[in-house]
């Protein structure tokens, strides 16, 4: 025994038998974990793939079961954009989704701060009808908004039976802003106060600049749900092909083009190409606002 | 200086707050509670959009439930839709968000990949779906036949369209995969050691340690999971028009739910009844429907509130 040479132990230490089962065991469950990882990315994945892939075959091509394309026709995309309309489409998506936007957050920000902060009667009344206005689908009060928009206002045709309403403050970003500015410390807003900052100042020199990751949410939300919208511009604009969105226009493309699905699916990827865009530039913002509609509490 | 009544003061302080409720306070008013009693009225009435209304009592609500031929299936599809694609989407979430808790290389791309179909466009990814789905040149059928399954005509097959519809909302699942991670994230550490050193296995510590602490998640994702497939709207009725091949246009009719009704929901109802047969009145009956059965699992989210709403001050 005293003869054996004991190595020295920073050479490499015999790994005892039980750990080295419990590394192996933890190996194999790393394997185990990224295929299963790897699976799943392609379900994700591909589909966008395939559309890809389409969108830039021949027409004569994308009639047949052939999944890559044989010569990459660049040229589709520039047929989109020369469609008539396609154009038209856009910018009224960018003005229904922008303008939306910032009326939006201006007229959410100020009563989602006062369900946050202020003491009032009626305040927890009012946190359930901004929730319940929040749950419910557009469908059940479009007759009488439609009858509204149509016959008294004569709006029809136009995007602004949409882009109004924004200016009077949307539920889910009251909601979620609401969520947001409670989480902010009252000290702060106490030693504004004691300051001499009357409410409006508190909110604008305060409030706000914590809030912006929350303002970033709502925002993203907001854009995104005006651009994916579909039925408000079905009821209000279709009569009207100059007031269509890139939305409500998608599916009339896949209907003029009856059977080039290598442009309908080149129109596809100029839809949901900027949204993915923006995504990547403001993925935090927008992770975490999922996560306050339903978990914080 | 002045002295400031108590009076004064409490009247400063609540037309502080109405001038900051303002926006919302006409919002409601205008855009919901006028409407939502408008709606009430009209179901009352008939009313084609160009004649004036007329009383027509429950004339509406009868024809609704005894004779519009679109009613009881739309019912039937979201009943379908809710115990299989709520369920399907609950678990899957589930199981990605626990994936992607226990990927430890490249967790920030695959969560990446995971999370971006559920922001495509919903008429963009339904597109996309009829396109990968169909029966004639569908890139999923190509692979199916080339492995010699039998393959399914989807959205142009009855019985395939709601698969097809639930595989759609099985692709987005980004929204439920970021709640249950952040959920999977907040279970304490001690609570999975102590299980372990009492030797519990993996199956027994997901059981009676991660389960019983997500649970208000998962009651979360499935009560707002059964509202989501009650109001959808998009997918199912341009999944429809695309599988149909409907050409859309001035003039152009497209009776929802192709193929056969299978694809039905409620909000198309409202659609079909008000905007393609004008009879407002009716529309507005079933838009009641939508409202009571909104309400309804709205108000249950809503009493447990440790969910949903975070305590104010």
């Amino acid at each position: 025994m005293t003869q054996v040479l004991r190595p020295p132990a920073a050479i490499e230490a015999p790994v005892p038998p039980a750990e080295r089962t419990a590394r192996r065991r933890a190996a194999l469950e790393w394997i185990a974990v990224h295929a299963l990882g790897v699976a799943a990315a392609l379900f994700f994945v591909l589909p966008f793939v395939f559309v890809l892939l389409t969108s830039l075959m021949s027409d004569s091509q994308a009639l047949s079961r052939d999944l890559i394309p044989h010569t990459w026709q660049w040229d589709n995309y520039r047929k989109v954009f020369d469609t008539p309309g396609f154009l038209t489409w856009w910018r009224n998506t960018l003005l229904y989704a922008g303008l939306g936007t910032v009326l939006t957050v201006l007229s959410s920000v100020p009563v989602a701060y006062a369900l946050a902060k202020f003491r009032f009667r009626g305040r927890n009344l009012s946190l359930m009808l901004v929730i319940s206005m929040m749950m419910l689908p557009p469908q059940v009060v479009v007759i009488p908004m439609y009858l509204f928009w149509a016959k008294q206002l004569d709006l029809s045709g136009t995007l602004w039976p949409l882009i109004v309403p924004m200016a009077f403050g949307d539920a889910f970003s009251i909601f979620l802003l609401r969520q947001f500015l409670t989480t902010i410390p009252n000290e702060y807003l106490d030693a504004a106060r004691v300051d001499g900052c009357g409410e409006l100042r508190t909110l604008v020199r305060v409030v706000l600049p914590m809030a912006k990751p929350g303002i970033a949410a709502i925002a993203l939300f907001q854009f995104f749900a005006a651009w994916n919208d579909y039925f408000g511009p079905q009821i209000y604009a279709s009569e009207n092909p100059g007031a269509w969105t890139l939305s409500y226009g998608l599916e009339s493309f896949k209907g003029a083009h009856h059977t080039d699905w290598n442009l309908t699916m080149a129109a596809t990827v100029l839809v949901m190409a900027p949204v993915i865009l923006v995504f990547f530039f403001a993925q935090k913002a927008f992770v975490e606002g999922v996560t306050l509609t339903g978990v914080k509490g | 200086m002045t002295t400031v009544t108590l009076a004064s003061k409490r009247r400063r302080a609540a037309l502080k707050t109405l001038a900051f409720m303002s926006p919302w306070l006409i919002g409601f008013a205008v855009f919901f509670a006028y409407p939502l009693i408008s709606t009430v009225y009209f179901s009352f009435m008939h009313y084609d959009g160009f004649n004036p209304p007329t009383w027509s009592g429950g004339k509406n609500w009868r024809y609704v439930f005894e004779h519009y031929p679109l009613f009881w299936p739309a019912l039937r599809n979201t009943l379908w839709l809710v115990l299989v694609t709520v369920t399907l989407r609950v678990v899957f979430g589930l199981g990605v968000g626990l994936l992607i808790t226990r990927i430890k290389t490249g967790t920030g791309v695959f969560r990446t990949l995971f999370y971006l179909p559920y922001l495509a466009p919903p008429v963009a990814a339904t597109m996309a779906f009829a396109f990968l789905l169909n029966p004639g040149t569908g890139p999923v059928n190509s692979l199916l036949e080339k492995t010699g399954i039998p393959a399914p005509g989807w959205f142009n097959d009855p019985s395939w369209s709601k698969p097809a519809l639930t595989l759609l909302f099985l692709w987005g699942i980004g929204d439920l995969m970021v709640i249950f991670m952040a959920a999977l994230l907040d279970v304490p550490a001690e609570q999975y050691e102590a299980a372990e050193l009492d030797g519990a296995s993996p199956w027994q510590r997901f059981r009676y340690v991660t389960l019983p602490n997500i649970s208000p998640i998962v009651m979360f994702a499935v009560v707002t999971g059964v509202i989501q497939v009650m109001q959808c709207y998009t997918q199912p009725l341009v999944a429809g028009k695309v599988a149909s091949g409907v050409i859309q246009g001035a003039g152009a009719q497209f009776e929802p739910g192709y193929p056969d009704k299978s694809t039905l929901t409620l909000p198309q109802l409202v659609y079909n009844l008000g905007f393609q047969r004008f009879d407002y009145g009716s529309a507005c009956v079933v838009a009641l429907v939508l409202f009571a059965l909104s309400m309804a699992f709205t108000a249950f989210l809503m009493r447990r509130r440790g969910g949903l709403i975070q305590a104010g001050d």
